[in-house]
């Protein structure tokens, strides 16, 4: 199946500015404790994170948005470094597993930190 | 008011030559020699081995392009005087092989303009009975200055991808598709859309914008690739109708 590359570079830029606007909601939540920012990087602040539902879903967002758009990056980046038939299908199996396995183990950690 | 400048030449014969050098020839230049003139004039008089490509001399053909000072220009259309130096130094065009000096060689640039179908389709065309498209002046507007390139490959040895993606069509071609793909005459714009649309097509261009600061005669190759990428995306598409044939009577 051919995927179109405007499907794949539209999703680049909305997987893009979703990043910058989920991050900044991430950066702002460690202002909201009342200690300070600091204090927000604490164990105990930072689990207390992974249990608020809805918070823990903005992480698991930013997850995947910089995941898909950072390994889409990285494809582009490879694409245009080396011209090939056999190194551009490696290239983009590399990055969809790599994509694939960041995700993963990233929601693990955030399933893991929400039970803890 | 004469002034003498010292012109390099780059030379390399890649069957004979294991690496490039410079040769330097002093020239007397006019208020209106260009490049083209100072290096005819060193072939003719000081040393007639020196390669380069050229033909109408008046930025018409696209054949004379090389580095100039460092930018894709047109020899025939660069005045030494403008480039306010002593020293002016010549090189091939950049992102083309080397045949010889001078003078580079166009097939993949050709090859690629052609892959886009530089022409208009459009299976209503009736040929017989002489009927045409009417097309408004906004119209004509919306690709005009594309139909300007003259082919010169500047925008090409301009452009960083180019340099190092060699399935890029670069934005002569780009622009040339956009040029088309706009013209209200075409109709094949799904097919246009597929031939760029592809992992080292229209999205590979960054927007550095050298093209477009290079180019001889106005064309915004970069403008090109946006609206087309754009066109893309779904924006604009209201931009392009195609006309119809109109049928003896010519609309009021
Ligand atoms: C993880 C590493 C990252 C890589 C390898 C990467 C790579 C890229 C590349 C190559 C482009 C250009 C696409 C093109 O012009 O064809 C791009 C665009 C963009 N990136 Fe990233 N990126 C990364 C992380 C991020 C992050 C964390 C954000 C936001 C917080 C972000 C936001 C954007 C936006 C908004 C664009 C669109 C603007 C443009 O096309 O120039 N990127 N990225
Ligand atoms: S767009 Fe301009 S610089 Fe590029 S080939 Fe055409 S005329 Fe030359
Ligand atoms: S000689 Fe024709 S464009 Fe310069």
């Amino acid at each position: 199946m051919m995927v179109r590359e405007s499907s794949i570079m539209r999703i680049h830029y909305y997987t893009g500015l979703a990043a910058i606007i989920l991050v900044a909601i991430h950066i702002l939540f460690r202002l909201t404790v009342p200690e300070g920012y600091s204090a927000s990087l604490e164990y105990e602040n930072v689990i207390a994170n992974y249990k608020n539902i809805s918070y823990a879903l903005v992480l698991e967002l930013i997850l995947i948005t910089v995941a898909v758009h950072g390994f889409n990056g990285l494809r582009v980046i490879l694409l245009e470094l080396r011209q090939g038939d056999v190194w551009e299908s490696t290239v983009k199996w590399l990055c969809i597993a790599g994509a694939v396995g960041i995700i993963a183990y990233g929601t693990r950690t955030i399933i893991l930190a929400s039970m803890v | 008011m004469m002034k003498s400048v010292r012109i390099r030449v780059f030379r390399y014969n890649p069957a004979h030559d294991a690496s490039a050098r410079y040769d330097e020839f002093e020239v007397e230049a006019e208020r209106w020699t260009t490049v083209l003139d100072a290096l005819l004039y060193i072939k003719a008089h000081k040393d007639h081995s020196i390669a380069l490509r050229y033909s109408c001399r008046m930025a018409s053909c696209g054949s004379c392009g090389m580095v100039i000072n460092g930018i894709p220009r047109l020899a025939c259309y660069t005045k030494i005087y403008e480039l306010d130096s002593d020293v002016i130094t010549c090189k091939p065009l950049t992102n083309f092989p080397i045949i010889r000096d001078l003078a580079t060689d166009f097939s993949a640039f050709f090859a690629k303009h052609k892959s886009m179908k530089p022409y208009i389709i459009n299976d209503a065309v009736d040929r017989v009975d002489g009927r045409e498209f009417l097309q408004k002046p906004e119209e004509v507007e919306k690709y005009l200055q594309f139909s300007y390139c003259i082919k010169c490959g500047l925008c090409y040895a301009a452009c960083p991808t180019v340099a190092t993606d060699k399935r890029f069509p670069g934005p002569q071609a780009l622009a040339q598709m956009y040029r088309y793909l706009i013209d209200s005459r075409d109709s094949a714009t799904d097919e246009r859309l597929g031939i760029v649309d592809d992992r080292h097509g229209v999205w590979r261009c960054h927007f550095a914008g050298s093209c477009s600061m290079v180019c001889p005669k106005g064309v915004d190759p970069a403008l090109g690739i946006q609206l087309l990428r754009a066109y893309l995306l779904g924006i604009g598409r209201d931009n392009k109708i195609v006309a119809e044939l109109y049928s003896k009577e010519p609309p009021k």
